[in-house]
């Protein structure tokens, strides 16, 4: 199950702003964030509610383009402002994990349907795509419940389901925001150390907007944003270590 | 993996009930245009069955069928006469309502030229053709009548001995086959009272007039039946039907015929056109309007069902395009189940339409062809439809997920 590591960043963020409206009601709501964050590491994204997080987070996911600046995958220029230099939804089908408060997944599929399409829309068989759902749902303990619709599962199981998804495609980065919100702290923990395994087993960078303190321990190192700026950055564990640019 | 049948198997309440309502919709549709053609085979089927080349009817009319025509049955011996006519009989058509076990009984009287046609011609289901001059006929089942049965029209009463079947008129009543003589006699029926009062007025008439005075014996026969009156016209025919030689020139015989002054002689062609363009026109075009009509109904109700069941779907569209899915899956979810409720509707309606077609007063002929062509309107019907649903699909950004 491991993807093949590449030696570059997974992502890297150079000068990002956004601004949403203009003139009167213009509204900065991220400003000269730089980052990098390589494959293996978990990094925890911090800060009070409208500081800019979710927006940093569906930047680097490709699906909300900032005003300015650059972002990379594995070394590669992917957006330079709002001009894409690649496919995005190729990128984000092939790079990129998505997991979010809610486990937003399909309510008329299966457990083991939300995971295998991920793998299908993939460009993977059928079979080879189910065999690997199967895989990937008993990796994350909800084997037994393969053959359960969403609304026939727990918050924490349609969680693991929701991550298992996101691990279909074998991501180099995969986004996270606000996983556990929704689950007790006993769940929400699993859930981080899950992506802390996963980060590790399956050389994955990821990226967790949380407000749960309680599991900081969990990560590899946490980003702070208040008002659009990246204002602080420190190592919690200390495994892996990576700069942090913010002006 | 297949979205459409995935999504039809998590809610198949939604499903069956809009493909039910599309079924009911498209089997209205296949019954209008059923209706259509049934009114058009109604309409001719008499002038198509009878087998006569040419139709003789009263000078500047468009008889039998579109207007009144009253003809001397005597024209049908003129008719003989004509080179290149092989045969020539009496046809009469008239409609009466009479009540027979309670309940109103609507036919179409036709006369059949005893004892030259026998109505052997007439597809009989059940009993036989005619055999005596007087008191049979033969009934279409939709009359509701059966063999054996007698039924009193006028002064006498006539017994069925034989049923046929898919033999109405242009209005969809049933018809009756009697001989002419009989079909007479029902359409010219006098009560005695009306009778008894017009030889007494005859009578008086005849008194008052000169002839009456110098010749009595006249004067004491209009007291008799009219029948015993050299001076009056027997009872007339509605047209002399002729059929031709072998080898005869058509165009020849009514050329001929068209020369006489007190006729109109048309073809069966001719016939046709008369009750397409009169009697039956304005109906069937209605009816065709009302098709399209509901044409146009079936495709916005399809595309508002489609446009409400991705509505439904927008949240899982955003997600599957943060999955990075290509349009093709999108496309596929929606076009399938346009497809889906568009075939099993069709195919409900089809079989619906069988079921209940033939349980209508009226005659509904759903022909091959119209099948097809409703079968490819449903399917561009399916296809429209649900560019309302895409267009909404493609406008939903991957971040509304997050909403």
């Amino acid at each position: 199950m491991n993807a093949a590591i590449s030696t570059a960043p997974a992502v890297e963020a150079f000068q990002l702003t956004k601004v949403y409206g203009s003139g009167n009601t213009e509204v900065v709501a991220m400003r000269d964030v730089s980052l990098s964050v390589a494959r293996g590491e978990v990094v925890a994204l911090l800060g009070p509610s409208g500081s800019g997080k979710t927006t940093l987070l569906t930047a680097l996911g490709l699906v909300n383009p900032p005003t300015s600046g650059r972002i990379a995958l594995d070394g590669v220029s992917v957006l330079d402002g709002q001009h894409a230099l690649a496919n995005l939804r190729t990128l984000r089908r092939q790079r990129l994990g998505f997991v979010f408060q809610k486990a937003n997944l399909i309510p008329f599929l299966t457990a083991l349907e939300n995971v295998q399409l991920a793998c299908e829309i993939n460009d993977t068989a059928p079979r080879p795509a189910r065999e690997r759902a199967m895989e990937l749902l008993e990796y994350l303990g909800v084997a037994d419940r393969a053959g359960n619709l969403p609304a026939m599962m727990s918050g924490g199981q349609q969680q693991r389901v929701a991550v298992a998804r996101a691990l279909a495609n074998n991501p180099s980065l995969i986004l996270a925001d606000e996983p556990t919100a929704a689950l007790d702290g006993r769940r929400g923990r699993q859930v981080m150390e899950l992506f802390r395994k996963v980060a590790h087993e399956q050389g994955a960078a990821v990226i967790v907007v949380t407000h749960d303190h309680r599991a900081l321990d969990v990560f590899d190192r946490t980003l702070e944003m208040e008002d659009g700026l990246l204002i602080a950055a420190g190592a919690t564990t200390g495994t892996q270590r990576n700069e942090t640019h913010s002006k | 993996m297949n979205l459409a049948v995935r999504d039809i198997r998590h809610n198949p309440g939604r499903f069956v009930l809009t493909t039910v309502g599309i079924g009911l919709l498209l089997m209205i549709v296949m019954g209008m245009g059923g209706i259509y053609r049934g009114l058009i085979a109604e309409a001719l089927l008499l002038v198509e069955s009878i087998d006569a080349d040419l139709w003789l009817v009263q000078g500047d009319t468009r008889g039998p069928f579109a207007e009144i025509s009253r003809i001397p049955a005597n024209l049908e011996d003129r008719a003989r006469a004509v080179p290149g006519v092989a045969s020539a009989r009496r046809f009469v058509s008239h409609t009466i309502q009479r009540e027979v076990r309670g309940r109103p009984l609507r036919m179409v009287v036709e006369g059949l030229s005893w004892p030259d046609d026998k109505g052997e011609w007439v597809p009989i289901v059940e009993g036989r053709a005619l055999r005596q001059a007087h008191y049979e006929f033969i009934a279409d089942k939709s009359l509701g009548l059966s063999v054996a049965e007698k039924v009193k029209l006028g002064k006498d009463a006539y017994e069925v001995v034989g049923l046929t079947t898919g033999m109405v008129g242009s209005g969809g009543d049933g018809m009756a086959f009697f001989t002419v003589g009989d079909a007479q006699a029902i359409q010219f029926n006098v009560p005695g009272e009306a009778a008894r009062l017009e030889r007494a007025a005859r009578f008086q008439r005849a008194q008052a007039d000169e002839t009456g005075r110098l010749q009595p014996l006249l004067v004491e026969r209009a007291r008799g039946p009219s029948g015993k009156l050299p001076s009056l016209s027997p009872p007339q025919v509605s047209a002399i039907l002729i059929n031709l030689a072998p080898g005869a020139s058509l165009d020849r015989v009514a050329a001929t015929i068209s020369g006489w002054p007190d006729v109109s002689v048309y073809s069966t062609q001719q016939q046709t056109d008369l009750l397409l363009s009169g009697m039956v026109d304005k109906a069937r075009r209605q009816l065709a309007l009302f098709r399209a009509l509901l044409i146009i109904i079936s495709a916005i109700i399809m595309a508002l069902i489609l446009y409400t069941l991705t509505m439904d779907k927008l949240h899982d569209i955003a997600m599957l395009k943060l999955l990075g899915a290509r349009n093709g899956v999108i496309l596929g979810l929606i076009v399938q189940q346009a497809l889906a409720i568009g075939v099993l509707g069709y195919a409900l309606a089809y079989f619906m339409g069988r079921w209940v077609f033939p349980k209508f007063p009226r005659l509904v002929v759903v022909e091959t062809a119209d099948l097809l062509s409703l079968g490819g309107i449903v399917l561009a019907i399916s296809l429209i439809a649900s560019v309302l649903g895409l267009w909404k699909a493609m406008q939903v950004q991957p971040n509304e997920v997050l909403s």
